[in-house]
C-alpha cells in the first residue's frame, strides 16, 4: 500500500495511523513478523528516527512486540485486536456523525438514515 | 555527543556578509536539512566546514577536530557544482575515490550507478547535467563517512532519482552519522529530516525537529518556510 503523508501533522503519528490500519485490515497478520525500521522507513520515505519512534508507540500500545534478536511482530492477542477493531470503529463514527451534524442532522435522523441506508444496499 | 559544531561563526567577503556569529551542533545520528533561500549563506557554510574557506571569525569544529587531512578522511562531501576531473569515466572516478578514500565501499556504488542506469564507460565530460549530479552523488553517499555533507544534492535530477536518492540517504543511514543537506527543495526531503535549520541572510533563524514544527505549528516545514522566508 502507499505511503501518503498530509501537510502539518506529524508523520509518527499519521505512521502509527496507517501501521494500525494495517494490523485492523489483516495486511499485517496476527503473529506476523515486520519488516526493518529501515526498510519501513524506507518504503515511507521516512526519517529512520521518526518510524522507530512511531513503532515504539505501536510496542507500548501492545499491537507489536519485539524478541530481542529476532525483530518485531504484530500481536496475536485476540482482546488487543478486539480493542483496536472496536477504537478505530468508534473514530469512523465519530467522523462520519460529525460530518453529518453539520449539514444538521440529529442522531435520530443519522440513525434513521443509517437504517435506510443498510436497507437501500440489501435490497 | 555533538558531531559538528559551529562557535560564533563569521564570514565575511569584503564588505558583504555571508554568515553573521552561527552557533549550531549537531549530533551523530540525525539528518539534517540546512535550509535557506539562493545567497543565505548556505554553501558557504559547507564550504568552511569542508576547510574551503577560512573564517573570518569564530570556528568549527569536525569530531573536535579543526577541517583539514584528518576531517576530510571522515567527511563525505558533495560540492554545489562538479568538482571531478571531467576527462575520466565512471570506472576511473569510481578507482579515483577507491584510492582516495579508504571508507570508499565499492560494491556499494557499483550498485547504485548501475541502479541509476550511468554508463560505466562514459566520460564525465559527455554525460548530461543530472547525469554528472547523480554519479557524484553515487561516489559520495558510497562512502562509510560519519559526516555527509551534501550541498544540494537533489536540484538538478528528476523526480524520480530524487526518490531513490533519498531511499538511498535513508538506507545509509546509521547511528553514527550525521548527515547535513542543504537545500531550497523542502517538500521534496522534510519527511526525512530529523532537525530543521532555517538560515537567513547569514543568521540561523531557527533549529528544531521537523515533527516540533508539525506539531506545534499544525504546518509542514515547507509552509513554515514559505513564511519565514516570504519575498
Amino acid at each position: 500500500m502507499e505511503w501518503n503523508f498530509k501537510n502539518g501533522i506529524p508523520i509518527y503519528s499519521q505512521i502509527i495511523d496507517e501501521m494500525t490500519m494495517r494490523i485492523a485490515s489483516g495486511q499485517y497478520k496476527p503473529g506476523e513478523k515486520l519488516p526493518s525500521v529501515r526498510d519501513l522507513a524506507m518504503d515511507a520515505g521516512v526519517n529512520p528516527n521518526t518510524m522507530q519512534r512511531a513503532l515504539a508507540e505501536l510496542e507500548r500500545r501492545e499491537l507489536v512486540f519485539s524478541e530481542r534478536t529476532s525483530g518485531r511482530f504484530v500481536t496475536k492477542e485476540e482482546t488487543v485486536l478486539k480493542g483496536l477493531h472496536e477504537e478505530l470503529a468508534k473514530r469512523y463514527f465519530e467522523e462520519f456523525a460529525d460530518k453529518l451534524r453539520k449539514i444538521g442532522m440529529s442522531g435520530e435522523d443519522i440513525a434513521d438514515a443509517v437504517r435506510r441506508w443498510l436497507e437501500d444496499i440489501k435490497a | 555527543m555533538a558531531i559538528i559544531e559551529i562557535n560564533n561563526l563569521t564570514k565575511e567577503f569584503g564588505s558583504l556578509t555571508a554568515l553573521d556569529c552561527v552557533a549550531l551542533k549537531l549530533e551523530k545520528g540525525q539528518i539534517v536539512g540546512l535550509l535557506g533561500p539562493n545567497g543565505s549563506g548556505k554553501t558557504t557554510l559547507i564550504k568552511i566546514l569542508n576547510g574551503l574557506l577560512t573564517p573570518t571569525a569564530g570556528n568549527v569544529t569536525i569530531d573536535g577536530m579543526a577541517p583539514g587531512v584528518e576531517t576530510k578522511k571522515i567527511v563525505a562531501y558533495l560540492p554545489d557544482r562538479n568538482a571531478l576531473p571531467d576527462y575520466m569515466t565512471t570506472d576511473k572516478l569510481i578507482g579515483l575515490y577507491e584510492d582516495f578514500f579508504t571508507d570508499f565501499n565499492r560494491a556499494k556504488a557499483e550498485q547504485m550507478i548501475d541502479d541509476l542506469g550511468i554508463d560505466r564507460n562514459q566520460v564525465l565530460k559527455k554525460m548530461s547535467k543530472g547525469t554528472k549530479e547523480k554519479l557524484q552523488l553515487c561516489l559520495v553517499m558510497a562512502r562509510e563517512a560519519e559526516v555527509y555533507l551534501l550541498d544540494e544534492p537533489i536540484g538538478g535530477v528528476d523526480p524520480a532519482t530524487r526518490d531513490y536518492i533519498l531511499r538511498t540517504i535513508i538506507s545509509n543511514y546509521n547511528q553514527d552519522a550525521v548527515v547535513l543537506i542543504s537545500t531550497h527543495l523542502i517538500a521534496d526531503i522534510e519527511s526525512v529530516l530529523d532537525d530543521v535549520v532555517f538560515i537567513k541572510e547569514g543568521r540561523v533563524v531557527l533549529h528544531k525537529t521537523a515533527e516540533e514544527i508539525r506539531e506545534e505549528k499544525g504546518e509542514s516545514v515547507d509552509q513554515l518556510f514559505r513564511e519565514v522566508f516570504r519575498c
